[in-house]
């Protein structure tokens, strides 16, 4: 029989070092795929990725928008641009900066779950049997098979509050796992001690339930963050590792660690630039919207700034450093967003708070009962039988599940309505927040070209949905969007000329997509172009994001003051203000002078709520008291937002203040559940009048409430 | 009270397969993608099993 039940510990001791060992062996290759959303998406991807001579494995996390690849050949540039032939906007993830998708501790948390589950089941079957009658041998030996379940499952499954309550011990504090791990120990420890002697209750039931319950809170909990992620470390990501450092005899590869500032460098098409300089080439393009939000390529003459992070999308161009390692702008950004992001963790979350002053008084209680008990009784052993009653009523797992349940309930139900929540604290700070700002490009505005459905007939509808899929720039993406659904013509030959635009051959022979000047036509924006036909002029507008105006409206109704803090110009921003009836606006923002701003908003005393979408947002969404981003948004961005907006349209914001105000009231209204319910509990208990039976009862009676109570959040519309 | 000898062990072993059977899933690696499991089944060429790695 002994060596049976110690099975669960046995099976899953092993497991817990597979576990582990599944941590080393990193997939060689990491890249995102943000724009992948269904079956045949995996399918394509896998498909064209091992299809590539060299790569041996392709794996699709859709959760994740990720694909892990093995190969010891290829370089992630091959592989990014065999996805982007393929249709799909890729981009390399440092797979050493980030975790590799992996969920170990959650699968550990998961383990020992299960195990408490099986041996409270089969604990729980004799405890019923005994609380039916069964006496004196039968007894005895249930009680002895009990003993040989509960504690080797209590030591296993009990570990996660064990080391948080030793390592808060140790450093002389006390927060919600001591309590807990003291009633565990306790129950276990005094049952064992009974059923030696004979005893007539014991509590292994009680233990288990209670680390069955509060493994429950535990694992609702690392849910519920588990999709938060450093922002800053994205930033980190972001950076280039090696760079062509121009010498007397050209080019030479050498490491970003060894440029100084006025090395000259060479930076090819297609590559981010490694350091901030001064362009010496004559003229060259890149992609700066990381840094600004601005979708639009940037062309920059001699002399004038690039910086680390933009990316060359043009003819290959040479650059004198000004700036090397931390003093970029880009080091600089990421720096002040991890400076924000720490002291956002600092925040103490409803639950902490809770058991900061809990935890004290259910040990004083106990001791209370305890020394109570034995000067007046002069029982020892029945003294400490009444303290171990009184810390299993007072009943750490309601409160253990009194936030993990709402915040878990909450954020399932926002998932629905197209909120991803990603921190575990958002709910508490967004319930608090008075004031909301906007960034405009990308967030309350779109680009878009809502013309070119009017200006092309269905033919070179088609024609312009082959040559804008295969390209990523956002300009195509712009103009992709804008297309109805359809077919794509069939082309050949297709190729991207950077800085240009798209071309390829149709049957109607030359068909380019691109910039006026390119295509010989008299407008600079982008334009169509098939065989001899003049150049169709496809004009890009910025619209209204959807459900803006209806979000505007609803947060205003909430109580909360809206306003725009924008990197763009000030004749850009009004017209949208006005129609939004926004007054508080402010244009020409920076990156640094918009989390200054945010700064001075908090210092003020207001609590911000900041929604943007750009690498300039990024430290003004870790700065704020909470945050919320567009899927659209830049990696650095969401990742530095609470909250990621699943769907195009904005209108489910008030929602989102309404569900997280309820979240805090349903929360502080469990915490009065189980404190009325101890306050009901506990006189019993230091009666000494507590069977093991009245315990669980009561212990699972008042989870079932705190748990019924959290679901009522799905009735907030 | 000897039909007790065969049911105590049997419920035990019953429980401890269904433990086993939860603890597979969980170390190859099912619970690892749910959104990507579910759209998989709708692809014809998939091997079926989760990535082991």
């Amino acid at each position: 029989m002994t060596t049976l039940s110690a099975c669960p510990a046995c099976v899953a001791a092993p497991l817990a070092g597979h576990i582990a060992q599944q941590e080393i062996d990193a997939p060689d290759i990491i890249l995102s795929l943000p724009t992948i959303h269904c079956a045949a998406c995996i399918g394509s991807v896998e498909r064209s990725l091992r299809s590539m001579p060299g790569v041996s494995a392709a794996r699709v996390n859709l959760s994740l928008k990720r694909v892990s690849v093995q190969t010891k050949t290829l370089s992630d540039a091959a592989l990014v641009a065999r996805l982007r032939d393929a249709g799909f906007e890729a981009h390399p993830m440092d797979s050493a900066v980030l975790d590799n998708g992996k969920d170990p501790e959650g699968q550990r948390l998961l383990v020992k779950l299960a195990v408490a589950g099986f041996a409270m089941m089969n604990v729980m079957l004799f405890s019923v049997a005994i609380w039916s009658g069964a006496s004196d041998s039968t007894r005895e030996l249930f009680h002895m098979i009990s003993a040989a379940i509960s504690l080797p499952a209590v030591l296993f499954c009990g570990q996660p509050f064990f080391a948080s309550a030793w390592s808060a011990l140790r450093v002389r504090r006390l927060n919600m796992d001591v309590p807990i791990s003291l009633a565990i120990l306790l129950a276990a420890g005094m049952s064992f001690y009974e059923v030696l002697n004979h005893g007539l209750h014991a509590y292994f039931d009680a233990a288990l339930s209670l680390t069955f319950f509060l493994l429950i809170g535990r694992y609702l909990d690392h849910r519920s963050r588990r999709s938060a992620r450093s922002a800053a470390r994205d930033l980190a990501a972001l950076e280039v590792h090696s760079a062509q450092k121009l010498t007397g005899d050209g080019a030479r590869t050498v490491p970003v660690s060894e440029l100084a500032v006025g090395d000259a460098v060479l930076i090819p098409t297609g590559v981010r630039v490694p350091v901030d300089g001064r362009l010496i080439s004559p003229e060259a393009t890149t992609d700066r919207a990381f840094l600004t939000g601005e979708s639009a390529p940037v062309r920059s003459i001699t002399g004038n700034t690039v910086q680390a992070g933009e990316i060359n999308l043009g003819a290959p161009f040479k650059v004198q450093a000004t700036a090397v390692g931390a003093d970029t702008t880009l080091r600089r950004v990421a720096a002040m967003v991890e400076m924000a992001e720490n002291s956002r963790n600092s925040y103490t979350a409803l639950a902490d708070r809770a058991a900061a002053i809990y935890a004290p008084a259910v040990h004083l209680l106990a001791l209370f009962a305890f020394i109570g008990w034995a000067v007046i009784g002069g029982d020892v052993r029945q003294a400490l039988n009444v303290a171990v009653a009184v810390l299993i009523i007072t009943c750490p797992c309601a409160l253990g599940l009194a936030v993990p349940a709402v915040s878990t309930a909450a954020i399932a139900q926002l998932y629905s309505k197209g909120f991803l929540v990603k921190s575990g604290t958002a709910l508490e700070r967004l319930a608090e927040t008075n004031v909301v700002m906007f960034d405009k490009t990308g967030t309350l505005t779109i680009p878009a070209s809502r013309a070119v459905v009017d200006l092309l007939n269905p033919a070179q509808q088609a024609v312009a949905r082959a040559l804008a899929q295969s390209s990523t720039h956002p300009v195509s993406r712009a103009i992709l969007a804008a297309l109805p659904e359809g077919e794509p013509a069939v082309l050949s030959g297709v190729v991207e000329v950077p800085g240009k635009g798209v071309q390829g051959l149709s049957v109607d022979g030359l068909v380019q997509l691109g910039s006026g000047s390119w295509l010989g036509a008299d407008f600079d924006g982008p334009g169509l172009r098939i065989g001899s036909d003049p150049a169709i002029a496809l004009p890009l507008t910025e619209v209204l994001r959807s459900g803006a105006q209806t979000a505007v409206d609803g947060l205003r109704a909430l109580g909360l003051r809206p306003g725009i803090i924008s990197g763009d110009r000030l004749s850009a921003v009004t017209p949208l203000a006005d129609t939004l009836h926004i007054e508080d606006r402010q244009a020409g923002i920076s990156a640094t002078h918009k989390h200054d701003q945010l700064q001075a908003l908090a210092d003020g005393g207001d609590r911000v709520m900041m929604v943007g979408d750009g690498l300039n947002d990024a430290a003004a969404l870790a700065a704020a008291h909470a945050s919320v981003a567009p899927s659209s948004a830049l990696d650095a961005a969401r990742n530095a937002a609470d909250i990621v907006i699943l769907n195009d349209s904005l209108a489910d914001l008030p929602l989102l203040i309404s569900v997280a105000r309820a979240a805090t009231h349903l929360s502080k209204q469990n915490f009065t559940i189980a404190a009325v319910y101890n306050f009901i509990a506990v006189p019993v208990a230091l009666a000494g009048m507590a069977t093991p039976l009245l315990a669980a009862i009561a212990m699972s009676v008042s989870s079932l409430t705190v748990l019924a109570n959290a679901m009522r959040i799905r009735r907030v519309r | 009270m000897n039909i007790l000898l065969i049911l105590i062990p049997v419920s035990i072993i019953l429980g401890a397969l269904g433990l086993c059977a939860f603890l597979w899933t969980v170390r190859s690696g099912q619970y690892d993608d749910e959104a990507g499991t579910s759209a998989r089944i709708l692809l014809d060429d998939d091997d079926n099993s989760p990535d082991r790695r």
